[in-house]
């Protein structure tokens, strides 16, 4: 039995004529110690997934099992680190790793609390910025604070939604390999959503893409077989590697290219005349 | 992380930017950008309210004029010509009996200020010596037993204005306890808010008068057995329920609206609920609450003068209700001076407001 497990998963938003199908059978495993990536389009829905895994949400039909039992809330052992930070802005970085690692060790005392905080806010390097407030700090060293306060609670699993979307190629590239860093320590069990294939290449050990949505469903899985620790210079030239990510990239616009085809739908439009607005502005007659 | 306190970053903390241009006007170290903002900000402005005051003079003067022309020609014909010239010579001689009735002159105003300023002089010492005189006696009945003599003298003007920020500050007290709980209440239960909705909706138009008789009605039956004067009571109860909705409200709405990323974040870190109202919920819509407040006190402030008046409880409201029924020559000055009072101490209030806002809220972008 597989450590994470998706079972036939369709989620639908809106009821009656509204209603939509966002995800549709996605099947997926996910063992324990693997690193996983998950490719897709903009508004392909993956963040609705990220949250039927991390279990913000429940699937309409379908079966999210977590070691073998289904999963009906969040729970402390998998942590995520949300797109867009999400870090409380009336906190200091200390007070928002603190928040996260109160709630994961309530039978810890304030000292040893603030010792893990203290070492998690060191393993990010963000130490000389322990008190100040997330809008004094930059776009990456938000993500780090985020990062650290998924990790702190000592997560079985990691769930990253586009974790590093909105930062720059620099900051990006930093933060990859201080996530495989903390990743490689103790092997935890991580899923990476991301839209940047080279992203997926570099981090994950399997990258699955989603087909875009509405119904989307997840296409073949590609495997990484590349050496860890990965460089990224000696990477470019690996044969290997180029194979790999032109079969993705070719996957994906193979099915962009498919899905302008398919909305090349008639419209049909109501036979309308327009008003005769002269005779309608008559008055008195 | 302690920041140096300037003056310049006081003044603008208050809001009151213009007074480090006006600094640095007189320390000479204006530049020439300097001198678009202290036209702008210094010089704009008091040259405004010397045109206001200029206009006021001669308003006053033209209606002035209407006044004592009509009750010359009144005189004559009901008098005679002797009474009519007498009038006239009396009104030009600028004796108080006979002046006409009417909107009090920017300098009239100003001599009645120093003269209820004086009147307030004379009463606090004659209450200091009251006091001095029944030091002894009042021991004596306080060691038999017996309640000590206090003083009932009429209050001064000045009085009146702490008395009725005491009602205010009470009000809004009442309005805070009752409006914040209740808006988080009714923000984080979608049941709480159809049910109190209507309530909300039929009762936050209701005028400050009909709000006062509702709490005269209930108060009186409920202190019956009193004998102390319930007006202060009556008055501020009723200051509360007039103001408390915009608190309401809007705490409600910042409740009900705190963003979906915070939530999510609450359920991800597996917060319980009152940790979530208190370390997220909470400080999410503080900005909003804070609005709420601000609206309120400025509300409770507004309402206060016409609920004093009606409820006949001592402060500015029934300041300006007896110097009206009073009549003499300088109640209207006196009544004009409580205007520029009631709203100077408005203005203070809301920097107040806006100052503590300012303090507590962790965005601290510039509010206005």
């Amino acid at each position: 039995m597989a450590y994470l497990e998706l079972n036939n998963i369709c989620k639908t938003y809106g009821q009656g004529a509204n209603e939509m199908e966002v995800l549709s059978n996605i099947n997926l495993k996910i063992e324990e110690g693997e690193f996983v990536a998950i490719v897709g389009f903009t508004g392909s829905g993956k963040t609705t997934l990220v949250n039927l895994i991390n279990g913000l949400l429940a699937p309409t039909s379908g079966a999210v099992l977590f070691k073998g039992a289904p999963v009906v809330d969040t729970s402390h052992e998998r942590g995520v680190i949300f797109q867009n930070y999400s870090l409380l802005p009336w906190l200091t970085v200390e007070q928002n790793v603190l928040m996260a690692v109160k709630e994961a060790f309530p039978e810890k005392n304030k000292k040893e609390l603030k010792t893990i905080v203290a070492d998690y806010v060191e393993m990010v390097s963000l130490t000389p910025a322990m008190h100040k407030r997330p809008k004094e700090l930059s776009g990456g060293m938000r993500q780090r604070v985020a990062v650290a306060r998924a990790l702190a609670m000592k997560p079985e699993m990691i769930i990253m939604d586009e974790p590093l979307g909105a930062l720059d190629a620099l900051t990006r590239g930093n933060l990859q390999d201080e996530i495989l860093n903390i990743w490689g320590k103790d092997k935890r069990t991580a899923l990476l959503i991301t839209n940047d294939v080279d992203e997926g290449i570099y981090m994950a050990d399997r990258i699955i893409p989603l087909r875009p949505g509405p119904n989307a469903t997840l296409g073949p899985e590609f495997k990484i077989d590349l050496e860890r620790p990965r460089d990224k210079t000696a990477m470019n030239d690996n044969a290997n590697f180029k194979k790999t990510r032109n079969a993705i990239i070719e996957y994906l616009m193979d099915i962009g290219n498919e899905r302008k085809t398919e909305a090349k739908e008639a419209y049909i439009l109501p036979d309308l005349v327009p008003k005769d607005f002269v005779n309608q502005f008559k008055f008195g007659n | 992380m302690k920041a140096s306190i300037t003056f310049g970053k006081v003044t603008n903390f208050l809001g009151l930017g213009f007074f480090s241009t006006l600094k640095n006007l007189f320390t000479g170290k204006l530049e020439k950008e300097d001198f678009k903002v202290l036209l702008r900000k210094t010089i704009v402005p008091l040259a405004s309210i010397v045109l206001f005051i200029g206009l006021w003079h001669l308003g006053a003067k033209s209606l002035y004029n209407i006044e004592a022309k009509f009750k010359i020609e009144k005189a004559l014909k009901d008098q005679g010509q002797t009474a009519a010239d007498a009038l006239k010579v009396c009104i030009a001689s600028g004796e108080s009996t006979c002046q006409p009735n009417t909107l009090p002159s920017p300098a009239q105003v100003w001599e009645s200020y120093k003269s209820l300023l004086r009147d307030h002089h004379i009463i606090s010492s004659d209450k200091a010596a009251f006091i001095e005189k029944t030091a002894v006696l009042n021991a004596k009945r306080i060691a038999a037993g017996k309640a000590a003599i206090t003083y009932t003298g009429r209050p001064s003007f000045v009085d009146q204005i702490f008395r009725s920020l005491q009602t205010v500050f009470a009000g809004f007290l009442l309005a805070l306890l009752i409006a914040v709980p209740l808006g988080i209440f009714i923000g984080l239960s979608p049941t709480l808010k159809s049910a109190f909705n209507w309530f909300i909706q039929i009762f936050k138009p209701v005028s400050p008068v009909v709000w006062y008789l509702l709490v005269f009605m209930i108060v009186k039956t409920l202190l019956i057995d009193s004998n102390e004067d319930s007006s202060f009571t009556i008055s501020f109860i009723s200051v509360g329920f007039c103001s408390m909705w915009a608190t309401l409200v809007n705490t409600a709405m910042g409740v009900s609206t705190v963003d979906k990323d915070y939530i999510n974040v609450a359920k991800v870190l597996k917060l319980g609920t009152f940790q979530k109202i208190f370390k997220v919920v909470l400080p999410s819509s503080l900005p909003l609450i804070f609005t709420g407040l601000k609206i309120t006190l400025s509300v409770a402030w507004m309402v206060l003068i016409a609920i004093e008046l009606l409820a006949q409880s001592p402060g500015l409201g029934l300041f300006v209700w007896e110097e009206f029924q009073n009549g003499a020559n300088d109640s209207n000055a006196k009544i004009i001076v409580a205007m520029f009072v009631i709203g100077i101490i408005g203005f203070l209030l809301d920097r107040l407001m806006l100052t503590i806002q300012n303090w507590v809220s962790f965005d601290k972008t510039d509010a206005i």
